[in-house]
C-alpha cells in the first residue's frame, strides 16, 4: 500500500513558540490513523497543517504524492470535521451537506441525490429539510461527517469530533465512525486526547508530546511496549518499579526489581535505547493478579498488602504495596462470582510473570 | 411603599412627562403652549405640509442620515470583525480610541471638527455634517455588530473554506448572512442617531439646515411653536418605529446563530 500522506521534517513556529519540532510521518491509503497527546502537544496544529489552515515554517507535506506547499486549504483533497462541527446555522441540513458540492459542477438533481445518500450513510435519511440549528449534538456531528464525506476526500480529518458528546453517545459514535471508515475506505486522521478512544478506533497511533512524535505504533504495540516511561503513563495505567541491573548478556538483562525480586528480561523485543538506560521497569495492572485463598500459583509470587481499592462492577482495581517496597502498585482483577472483593489492610499474595515486564528508553 | 419604588416612579415621570406633553399640545387648538387645553385639532399637522423650508430640511436630514448610517455601518463591520476575529498589537487602545466618541461631549467634537475643517479650508456642506455624524455613529455600529460577530463560531469560516470556498466566498456566503440582522440593526440605529443629532449638525451645517437645526430655528417664532410640536410628535413616532425594527433584527440574528443574548440597546 502506498502513502497517501507523507510529512518530512515539518517545523512550525508561532513567533518564538516552537509548536511542531520535526515531524516525519507516513500514513497509508485507507488507514485509520490517530494523533494522540495531551492538550498543547501540537496534534491539532499538525492536523491543521495537513488541512492547509496553517502553513509550515519548514518541511515538506505530500498528499497523494503532490506537494501541498502552494495549495490553499480550499483546493486540497482533504475535508475536516471540526470540534464544534461548524454546521452553518442559517442553512438546512441538506444545504449544509450540499455546500461543498456546488463547486463540483453537478446538476441540481445530482447534488440533491448525493446529499441524500450521504445523509443516509450517517443515519440521517430524510433530515434534509430540517433547520440545522435545531439538531442535537450527535446529529450535528453526523451532518458534519456527511458534509465532509460527500466530497469523497482522499483524507478525512477529524478534530476531537467526539469530545462534545456524552459518554454513551461517544461510545456509540466510536463504533459507527470505525464502521463508516471501513465502508468508504477513505483515510481517516483523528486527533484526540482520549487514549482509550485512540486504542479502540485506530489502525495506528502517533503519540505526541511537546511538538514531537514520541512513538508511532499499532494500538497493541503501543500498549504492550511503550517506548518511553511517559508514553507508558499516558496510555492506560502502568506501574513503575525501581530495578537494579545485576547482569547483562547479548539477549537478556537480569534485574533485581523492587518488591518482586530477581527477574530476567529478553531485550531483543525492546528498542535499542531501552537496554542501557533501564533503571526502572513497567508492569501493567493486569500483568499482576491476586492469589485468592486456596488458589495455586502459576508464576512468580510476592507478598503484598491491600492499601486501597476501587470497585467498578465488572472489575476491581486494587492498590497494594509489595513486601519490602513502599511504591503503590495497581492491580486489576475481574470480579467473578467465586472471588471475594478484598478489604483494605488484607494481607495477600500476588502472582506475576517476568515476560510482562517492560523496559524503556530514557 | 418603599423608597426605591417612589424613586423609580418619580424618575420615570421626570423622564417621560415632557415627551408626553409634545403629542398632547400638538393636537391642542391654541397657539399658546399652556394648560388648560383648548380643544382637538389636526391643523398643526396640516400646516407642516405647507412649509417648503421644512421639506428641504427633512430631505437634507434623510440624505445625511442614510449616508452616515451606511458609512458607519461599513466601518463598523470592518472594526467588529477585526476586533472579534484577529489579534494584533495595540488592539485594546485602538478599539478604545474608536469607541471614545461614544462618551466624548458632542460640543467638543463639534467645535474641534469645525476648527479643523476651517483650517483645512473646507466649506460647510451636508458632507461635513456626514463626517461628524459618521464619527459619532460608528461606535454604536461597532457595539451592535460586535455582538453579532462575537456569537459566531470561528470554525464556520474555516469549514466553508475547507469545503472549497475562497476566503471571500466563505465571508459572503456564511458570515454575512449570519450577521445581516446585526447590519440592519446597526444601520437603523445609526440612521436614527443622525436624524436626531443637533449639536454637530448645528456647527457643521452650511446653507441647508438639517431637521433638528430647522426646528431649533423655528423656536424663535411663538406662532410656529404648535407645528414644531406636531413635527416633534412625528419624529418621536418615527424613532420608536425604527428602534423597534432594529431590536427585532438584532434578536432574530441572535436566535438564528443560536447564541446567547448578551444585551442590546432596548
Amino acid at each position: 500500500m502506498s502513502s497517501i500522506i507523507s510529512l518530512s521534517g515539518i517545523q512550525k513556529y508561532y513567533g518564538d513558540y516552537h509548536a511542531l519540532r520535526g515531524i516525519d510521518l507516513e500514513i497509508k491509503q485507507g488507514e485509520f490513523f490517530s494523533l494522540l497527546g495531551p492538550s498543547g502537544c501540537g496534534k491539532t496544529t499538525l492536523l491543521r497543517v495537513i488541512a492547509g489552515f496553517e502553513d509550515v515554517s519548514e518541511g515538506v507535506l505530500l498528499l497523494d504524492g503532490a506537494d501541498m506547499a502552494r495549495v490553499p486549504a480550499n483546493k486540497r483533497p482533504t475535508n475536516m470535521v471540526f470540534q464544534s462541527y461548524a454546521i452553518f446555522p442559517h442553512l438546512t441540513v441538506g444545504q449544509n451537506v450540499a455546500f461543498g458540492l456546488r463547486k463540483k459542477g453537478l446538476s441540481k438533481d445530482d447534488m440533491a441525490k448525493a446529499a441524500a445518500e450521504a445523509l443516509e450513510m450517517v443515519g440521517l435519511a430524510g433530515y434534509g429539510d430540517r433547520a440545522a440549528h435545531a439538531l442535537s449534538g450527535g446529529q450535528r456531528q453526523r451532518v458534519a461527517l456527511a458534509r465532509a464525506l460527500v466530497l469523497k476526500p482522499k483524507v478525512l480529518l477529524l478534530d476531537e469530533p467526539l469530545s462534545a458528546l456524552d459518554k454513551k453517545m461517544r461510545e456509540q459514535m466510536q463504533g459507527e465512525l470505525r464502521r463508516l471508515q471501513r465502508q468508504v475506505g477513505i483515510t481517516f486522521i483523528l486527533v484526540t486526547h482520549d487514549q482509550e478512544e485512540a486504542l479502540i478506533m485506530s489502525d495506528r497511533i502517533a503519540v505526541m508530546f511537546e511538538g514531537e512524535i514520541a512513538q508511532m505504533a499499532s494500538p497493541q504495540e503501543l500498549y504492550r511496549r511503550p517506548a518511553t516511561r511517559r508514553v507508558g503513563e499516558f496510555i492506560g495505567v502502568m506501574n513503575f518499579l525501581e530495578a537494579k541491573q545485576t547482569a547483562a548478556s547479548e539477549k537478556t538483562i537480569s534485574f533485581d526489581v523492587e518488591g518482586l525480586g530477581a527477574a530476567e528480561i529478553r531485550i531483543d523485543q525492546f528498542p535499542e535505547g531501552a537496554r542501557a538506560s533501564a533503571d526502572v521497569v513497567g508492569l501493567r495492572p493486569e500483568a499482576l493478579s491476586i492469589l485468592f485463598e486456596g488458589q495455586k500459583s502459576t508464576g512468580r509470587v510476592a507478598d503484598a498488602t491491600v492499601q486501597d481499592l476501587a470497585y467498578y462492577g465488572d472489575m476491581t482495581y486494587y492498590e497494594v504495596t509489595l513486601e519490602g517496597s513502599s511504591t503503590p502498585v495497581t492491580i486489576s482483577m475481574k470480579n467473578l462470582i467465586s472471588r471475594p472483593v478484598l478489604e483494605r489492610g488484607t494481607k495477600t499474595r500476588v502472582q506475576w510473570d517476568e515476560r510482562s515486564l517492560v523496559i524503556f528508553a530514557a | 411603599m418603599n423608597w426605591l419604588r417612589v424613586y423609580a416612579i418619580v424618575y420615570l415621570v421626570f423622564l417621560y412627562l415632557p415627551v408626553l406633553l409634545l403629542p398632547i399640545f400638538s393636537f391642542n387648538d391654541a397657539t399658546v403652549i399652556a394648560f388648560p387645553l383648548q380643544g382637538f385639532t389636526t391643523q398643526w399637522f396640516k400646516e407642516l405640509a405647507g412649509i417648503d423650508a421644512l421639506h428641504g430640511a427633512l430631505k437634507n436630514s434623510l440624505f445625511i442620515g442614510i449616508v452616515s448610517a451606511t458609512l458607519s455601518t461599513i466601518l463598523g463591520i470592518c472594526a467588529a470583525r477585526a476586533s472579534t476575529r484577529y489579534r494584533f498589537p495595540f488592539k485594546a487602545p485602538i478599539m478604545g480610541a474608536i469607541m471614545l466618541p461614544l462618551v466624548l461631549p458632542e460640543i467638543i467634537v463639534a467645535v474641534s471638527l469645525l476648527v479643523v475643517l476651517m483650517q483645512l479650508g473646507f466649506s460647510l456642506t451636508s458632507w461635513t455634517v456626514i463626517m461628524g455624524h459618521t464619527l459619532i455613529c460608528t461606535p454604536f455600529a461597532i457595539a451592535i455588530l460586535s455582538s453579532s460577530f462575537q456569537g459566531l463560531d470561528q470554525s464556520l469560516e474555516e469549514a466553508a473554506v475547507d469545503l472549497g470556498e475562497t476566503r471571500w466566498g466563505a465571508f459572503s456566503k456564511i458570515i454575512l448572512p449570519l450577521v445581516t440582522p446585526g447590519i440592519v440593526a446597526s444601520f437603523l440605529i445609526a440612521f436614527t442617531i443622525s436624524m436626531d443629532e443637533f449639536i454637530i449638525a448645528f456647527f457643521l451645517t452650511g446653507a441647508d439646515p438639517t431637521l433638528p437645526v430647522y426646528i431649533w430655528s423655528q423656536l424663535r417664532f411663538p406662532k410656529r411653536l404648535p407645528s414644531v410640536m406636531a413635527l416633534g410628535t412625528l419624529l418621536i413616532v418615527a424613532s420608536l418605529v425604527l428602534l423597534s425594527i432594529a431590536e427585532y433584527f438584532r434578536r432574530r440574528g441572535i436566535r438564528r446563530t443560536g447564541a446567547k443574548d448578551s444585551g442590546g440597546f432596548l
